[in-house]
């Protein structure tokens, strides 16, 4: 068959092609497209013959890009992470978690243990915090958790109406020290490992010198509750990004390129549970860790509380087979 | 197009000389997709990086006035524009972030499908990586090795920077009478005549006969005559219009 009689025998049909790419384009949901897939499949059809007949560029670079635009609605990916959020919440990332336990448990002994680890060091021996953290940060770390000082957190003129503006900053401070610890984790696991043991002893090390001094009461009561959400948070990112670079230094049977695919396709999911670990971690820091009233026993109850909570819903929700899929 | 599908059946596929990269669809089609360089992406990303500082200084602006309240929204915009800008115009906009669609690009998955939330997420969180040590030097260097052009982010999450498809236009073939070939054409040999007759418009005449020419031999007729017998052959190959 010439060309042009190809041409003008399912011009027609083509051209209709492009007015529904075009509704489809502009509006997702669009309707009257039930024939869509079936149209696409016999421009797949007729893109095969023009090529195998040898007909003009034109005409196949045509036919090329409908294909192309075709491919692009046809194919659309389901956004799964709107459509399943609660099922991910109550089953999947803890599952997620339990299933990369070796990763997890080394984040957690990067990260808790260079804490607790120099958080005891700086308490037997005070001088040595100031090998790691400046004099002027550590008097403006003293001041913030002064007992004397009447309100609590990170600004030391803090008072109850600005909650929200340390739920917008934690938000973002929390979340930004996640991410990088989770992208860095590509350097072969080396930039997790590293933000990891930082954070941890950064953390460990105020702790440990407040502890010394004497403020453990205003600093330990602030911390107890948020810290249940944030601390193991920031070790599961570490957990996610050490697996992008576990996938690079021992892929197994595949190439590293697929391998670092396939891990970090997982890994982006416990991301989500982080984030959402972070907003929970975020609100209750602006507005209950901040509050002054509750006796600091209170405080450490209710730490006890969400710490336990934390660790029953990573080890035990979503085992049961009915759990909400 | 390709000349590995005009090529004769028995041939061994040849990769193609250029940066095309073959996608297969379950139709059995072959896609090309054109990845693009680093040179338009950092332009893209320059783009979007002065649209960002733009919209962030027209809040401030306006957060200033709201007070507290507006430092709370202010950082929680700072890190909405900063972590989701990229994500949420990659996936909502069919993969171009305003710097991408100006630029002429976009981002799908490897397979050729739309891009999701989470590759969209990962290949812009990894971001940070490309960024090191300073100035997208990873990312750099990871783009300009590649032969798809990808940085760390997107070789993580399986995607690739394509260039749009721009809309074509049909070619005026020059008026000619049309006529057989002397011989039987091969299907690339037929796309090459078709190609010429289709580009003649674009080049100057006296390259048009320094083409033609080589061929007169082959075909047969003085060299002045070639242009008029290549542009009868295609007139023939494409049928009465």
């Amino acid at each position: 068959m010439k060309q042009s009689l190809f041409e003008h025998r399912h011009m027609a049909e083509w051209e209709q092609f492009s007015l529904t790419l075009q509704r489809l384009e502009r509006d997702r949901r669009a309707d009257g497209v039930g024939n869509f897939p079936a149209d696409y499949r016999r421009l797949c059809q007729h893109l095969a013959l023009a090529r195998e007949r040898g007909y003009s560029s034109f005409l196949v670079d045509s036919l090329q890009q409908l294909v192309l635009r075709g491919h692009q609605q046809l194919y659309r990916h389901r956004s799964r992470l709107g459509a399943n959020v609660l099922a991910f919440i109550l089953a999947g990332f803890p599952r997620l978690v339990r299933e990369q336990w070796r990763f997890v448990l080394a984040a957690s002994l990067m990260f808790f243990g260079s804490l607790i680890g120099i958080a005891l060091l700086v308490y037997l021996f005070p001088d040595l915090i100031y090998n790691l953290i400046p004099a002027e940060q550590v008097s403006e770390m003293q001041s913030m958790y002064d007992p004397n000082a009447g309100h609590l957190g990170r600004s030391a003129e803090r008072a109850a109406s600005e909650d929200w503006v340390m739920f917008g900053y934690y938000i973002m401070h929390n979340i930004g020290i996640a991410f990088q610890t989770f992208a860095s984790g590509l350097l072969f696991g080396l930039g997790s490992a590293f933000f990891l043991l930082f954070n941890g002893l950064m953390i460990g090390a105020v702790a440990g010198h407040l502890t010394h001094i004497g403020y453990g009461q205003t600093f330990w009561s602030f911390v107890i509750g948020h810290g249940a959400f944030e601390l193991t948070a920031i070790a599961l990112a570490g957990a996610a990004g050490l697996q992008l670079g576990w996938a690079l230094i021992a892929p197994g049977r595949l190439p590293r390129a697929e391998a670092l695919r396939l891990a970090a396709r997982k890994s982006v999911l416990l991301i989500c549970g982080v984030m959402l670990f972070l907003l929970i971690a975020a609100f209750i820091e602006a507005y209950w860790s901040s509050m002054t009233s509750p006796t600091p026993m209170t405080k450490y109850l209710v730490g006890v509380a969400l710490w336990l909570l934390v660790a029953v819903y990573l080890l035990f929700a979503g085992r049961l087979r009915h759990a909400p899929e | 197009m390709l000349e590995t599908t005009a090529l004769p059946r028995k041939a061994t596929l040849s990769p193609p000389l250029d940066t095309r990269y073959q996608v297969e669809t379950p139709e059995g089609i072959d896609l090309p997709l054109r990845p693009a360089g680093l040179m338009v992406r950092a332009l893209a990303f320059s783009i979007d990086l002065a649209l960002r500082g733009l919209i962030l200084g027209l809040l401030f602006i306006v957060l200033a006035m709201l007070g507290k309240l507006g430092a709370g929204l202010g950082s929680l915009l700072i890190f909405g524009v900063s972590w989701w800008y990229m994500v949420l115009f990659e996936v909502l906009n069919q993969g171009r972030s305003p710097g991408k669609q100006w630029m002429g690009l976009r981002v799908v998955q490897d397979d050729g499908t739309p891009i999701g939330w989470s590759a969209s997420l990962l290949r812009n969180l990894l971001r940070f990586v490309d960024l090191l040590p300073f100035g997208y030097f990873l990312g750099a260097i990871s783009c300009l090795q590649h032969p798809g052009f990808k940085r760390l982010g997107d070789i993580a999450a399986g995607t690739l920077v394509i260039y749009r498809e721009q809309p074509l236009t049909r070619p005026q073939l020059p008026p000619a009478q049309p006529r057989r070939p002397a011989f039987t054409l091969s299907l690339s040999e037929q796309r090459a005549i078709l190609g010429f007759a289709e580009r003649q418009a674009e080049l100057s005449p006296a390259r048009v006969n320094e083409l033609a020419s080589i061929l007169a031999q082959p075909l047969q007729v003085p060299a002045p005559h070639a242009v008029a017998e290549l542009n009868g052959i295609a007139r023939g190959l494409l049928g009465p219009a």
